[in-house]
């Protein structure tokens, strides 16, 4: 790769590149993420390239590999360019149809996707209920590239906002463009994007100024930045060069966590490509800017995602918060002034320079511009990725975009914002989503976890689950955030145990409020919201557990009984299934389950066809 | 120098100077536990929780860590701070009711009850031993590990320290222990021994491999291996 010296060598690089594609020639696109290839996508990119290569196809089809396009539930699927045909859940042995099918332009009717209720196929990905409903301004960007391919970063107009920011922009007029745009972090908090970069950079300049990309990502079940990274590694790179200029950073930094290896080696190839064009490093493109990006791993506690204990993480110190002020803009990494922004708020950098700030604020609200991606998962039809207009209800995610519910029972509730977040029942679902109304609601918007739960979700049980999670994650340093948690967790599994006082609930309501208001950080600040938000909303399945002794949804195993109905036909299925042999019963007559032997395990009911066991 | 306002009160003070230093100059109480003269600030018993800002955005924040502002407006006994701070007394009787320190604050706000399990824990990390080994003593021998319930003061590996030189200061500071080491004869307290840290060592079977730092121990002079 030659080194890029000028502005004018990178715009006369890209033309040749866009001059060089024949957009006539379809491209079949294969999402190959960390989900996609667990899912399968390695071979079929095999497959394809055998294809192609035995039939002699090599001017008549492409293959572009990619990172995730978000419909996790689909995949591997194959997504033909430019005309957008979209064949979900592929089949190793369908694979070279659909190349010879690509290469003929023929479209393969079976194997599109089927509606589940009118049966009737959808060609064009961008019609599928799914995709329809969405605004993917950052997801739709993973199709049109192969991260590791820097050429095609380039082809599909990336790093064309770093140019028109050096060329015309001065520093002033980027951090009023994207003040104007009304960005906000994407990491939870919301924070005015272009305010942070102003205090940024009115900060002496001199010594090192460091800008931090937070690829942490701990929330259990999120992987929405995952995806950027690995789909998209330059456009967050190009946003952080865009934010050194504005700011007068010197050094970049990723701190990506070591779940993430395929994140990790798209990055490493990306920065790699990035300083071998000239586009990192000392004097960029001639213009006298110069910043370099590092690459920090981080160890994976949930606690490092915090501003200042990432920070502390950097240096090799113990990952705990400390005390804000000083923030980081005044005092951050090894001392020095530091802007730290979220993978998905540094992949809006370019969008916003590219679109102009105007046009970009158009999406979404006032004071919420922007598009969000959610991960969306449990109780739902289609579970993946989401990039929605922030402004947008619950309803319209749930039941446009989810497909409604995966079962028959109905969804009770949400829960947004990772383990720190609240739930949200049903009967708000108008509600919109944003940073100002979750947080009115007693959620938190988070980094974009959205967990649907159904009837069959006990809530009490769900409060456990994360105050478990966060009693564990806690950092441990501030004393109510520490056995505040454990304090709550050990209440709540006494409820769940059929165990708990009536009392129990105004002291765990008391305590929620105190550790709310007496920790250090973000996580112990928000550690009481799945507590308080299901005592806000569901006091009543509180009560039930203790003065009733009952679990409504039938979860909590101390409080449930299992029995057989009437339509039981005596298959002997449960039977043979009892781990315990509770079930007693002769052929076609009605079973019988002895309560005290029965261990509660479920086994009975995942197995009987009838629905003929009872949960109580 | 920065001027604020604390219960009404305007008050000029150094740059850098903490709300806690601020509100006692002004002679204003405020208990701390995990605060001591001469160690760096540390923030980690919450218990001297002061109430900083207006309407809507009210919170609560550490005064013995948070660096005074200008136009800063504290209170530092508002309804919401005294019901924080005597559920953190709370919580500190039910984990270590044994502590005269914490004994005698609890008292001092009238606690009259703990509504959680009775525990019986020997450290409430304040991590005050591990500022007085680094700062005062200069050995860094002891520090944290772990996280959330995990967390814990030990010294690298668990083993006993070569940098400890068995000072005694960090018994010395230790809030958690006070007349806690009693080996076998209660009616024998005396020091606080060796046993003030964790885990005491009389009581652990982790003895061989943790630290004692005495060696012998001072209060039981059981020598190890
Ligand atoms: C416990 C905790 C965990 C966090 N984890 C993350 C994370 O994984 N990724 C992230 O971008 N921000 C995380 N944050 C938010 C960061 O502290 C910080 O606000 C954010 O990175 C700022 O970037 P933004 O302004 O672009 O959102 C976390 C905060 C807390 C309190
Ligand atoms: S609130 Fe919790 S995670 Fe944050 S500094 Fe305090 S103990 Fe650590
Ligand atoms: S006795 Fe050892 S561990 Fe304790 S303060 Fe002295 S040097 Fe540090
Ligand atoms: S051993 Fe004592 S001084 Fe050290 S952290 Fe525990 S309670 Fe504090
Ligand atoms: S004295 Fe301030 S937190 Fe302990």
């Amino acid at each position: 790769m030659q080194k890029l010296s000028s502005i004018y060598e990178f715009n006369a690089l890209q033309q040749r590149l866009v001059a060089d594609k024949d957009p006539n020639v379809p491209t079949i696109v294969i999402p190959a993420g960390t989900c996609g290839q667990a899912s399968g996508a390695n071979d079929l990119i095999r497959i394809t390239k055998r294809e192609i290569l035995d039939k002699g196809l090599t001017d008549r089809v492409r293959l572009r590999v990619t990172g995730c396009h978000g419909f996790c539930e689909m995949e591997p699927s194959v997504l033909i360019k430019p005309d957008g045909i979209f064949y979900p859940n592929v089949n190793m042995d369908d694979m070279a149809r659909i190349v010879n099918a690509t290469a003929e332009r023929r479209v393969l009717e079976d194997l599109l996707f089927e509606i589940p209720e009118s049966k009737k196929r959808i060609e064009k990905q961008s019609d599928i209920p799914f995709y329809k409903s969405q605004n993917r301004s950052i997801l739709s960007r993973n199709e049109r590239v192969d991260p590791i391919r820097v050429f095609n970063y380039i082809e599909s107009g990336g790093y064309s906002a770093l140019i028109k920011v050096l060329f015309e922009g001065k520093p002033e007029w980027v951090v009023d463009e994207v003040k104007k745009s009304g960005l906000r972090g994407r990491g939870g908090a919301g924070f005015p994007t272009g305010l942070k970069w102003e205090f940024l950079a009115g900060q002496p300049n001199g010594n090192k100024k460091y800008l931090v990309c937070n690829a942490d990502e701990g929330d259990p079940g999120a992987y929405m930045d995952r995806s950027v990274l690995e789909g998209n590694p330059h456009s967050i790179i190009e946003g952080m060069i865009i934010g050194a200029y504005a700011t007068g950073a010197t050094d970049g930094i990723f701190y990506v966590r070591n779940e993430y290896p395929l994140a990790i080696k798209h990055l490493i190839i990306a920065l790699r490509q990035a300083s071998d064009l000239g586009l990192l490093g000392d004097n960029i493109l001639g213009t006298g800017l110069s910043f370099n990006i590092a690459l920090v791993r981080g160890a994976g506690a949930f606690v490092c995602g915090e501003e200042t204990a990432l920070m502390r993480s950097i240096e090799g110190k113990m990952g705990e918060p400390r005390q804000r002020p000083p923030y980081p803009v005044q005092k951050g990494v090894n001392g020095m002034p530091t802007a730290i922004n979220n993978v998905e708020t540094w992949a809006n950098v370019p969008l916003i320079i590219s679109s102009g700030a105007e046009e970009y604020a158009r999406i979404g609200t006032d004071g919420n511009s922007g598009t969000k991606i959610f991960s969306l998962v449990g109780k739902i039809r289609n579970t993946g990725l989401v990039e929605i207009p922030m402004g947008i209800t619950i309803r319209e995610i749930i039941e446009d975009i989810g497909g409604g519910p995966s079962d028959k029972k109905a969804v009770k509730a949400v829960q947004t914002g990772g383990p720190s977040g609240g739930c949200i029942p049903a009967s708000m679902f108008d509600l919109t989503i944003d940073y100002d109304s979750l947080a009115k609601a007693g959620s938190i918007m988070g980094s974009g976890g959205m967990i649907v739960m159904d009837e069959g979700t006990c809530m009490v049980d769900v409060a456990k689950y994360f105050t478990a999670f966060l009693k564990d994650e806690s950092c441990g340093k501030c004393f109510t955030c520490r056995k505040g948690t454990q304090r709550m967790h050990e209440i709540l599994v006494d409820i769940c145990d059929g165990k708990g006082k009536t009392s129990d609930i105004d002291l765990l309501e008391e305590l929620a409020l105190v550790v709310k208001d007496t920790t250090m950080c973000g996580l112990g600040q928000t550690a009481s919201n799945p507590v308080l938000s299901t005592l806000r909303y569901f006091r009543d399945e509180y009560i039930e557990h203790i003065e009733n002794l009952r679990c409504p949804a039938g979860v909590c195993k101390e409080l449930i009984t299992y029995s057989i109905n009437e339509d039981c036909t005596g298959c002997l299925a449960c039977l043979s299934m009892c781990p315990e042999k509770a079930i007693t019963g002769e052929k076609k007559e009605l079973h019988v389950i002895d309560a005290e032997k029965c261990i509660r395990c479920g086994a009975c009911v995942s197995v009987c066809k009838y629905d003929a066991v009872d949960v109580r | 120098m920065i001027t604020l306002n604390i219960n009404g009160l305007d008050v000029s003070v150094e740059k850098g100077t903490t709300l806690l230093e601020a509100s006692r100059f002004l002679g204003f109480p405020i208990p701390t536990l995990c605060r001591m003269e001469g160690l760096s600030p540390y923030g980690a018993c919450r218990l001297c929780v002061v109430e900083i800002g207006e309407e809507p955005r009210k919170k609560l924040v550490s005064s013995c860590t948070y660096p005074a502002d200008e136009g800063l407006k504290v209170r530092t006994a508002s309804e919401r701070i005294l019901r924080a701070r005597r559920v953190v007394l709370e919580l500190l009787l039910a984990s270590c009711p044994q502590s005269k320190v914490i004994q005698d604050l609890a008292s001092a706000h009238q606690i009259r009850q703990q509504r959680f399990k009775q525990e019986h824990e020997d450290c409430i990390l304040c991590g005050l031993c591990v500022r007085m080994c680094e700062e005062q003593m200069m050995a860094k021998a002891i520090g944290f590990q772990g996280r959330g319930e995990k967390r814990a003061i030990g010294t690298p590996f668990d083993i006993k320290s070569e940098v400890c030189r068995q000072c005694g200061g960090c018994i010395y500071v230790c809030p958690a222990c006070q007349l806690r080491c009693t080996y076998t004869q209660p009616e024998k307290a005396i020091c606080g021994g060796c046993a003030n840290l964790t885990p005491p060592c009389i009581e652990k079977d982790r003895f061989h491999d943790m630290m004692c730092y005495m060696d012998p121990c001072v209060a039981c002079e059981i020598k190890k291996d």
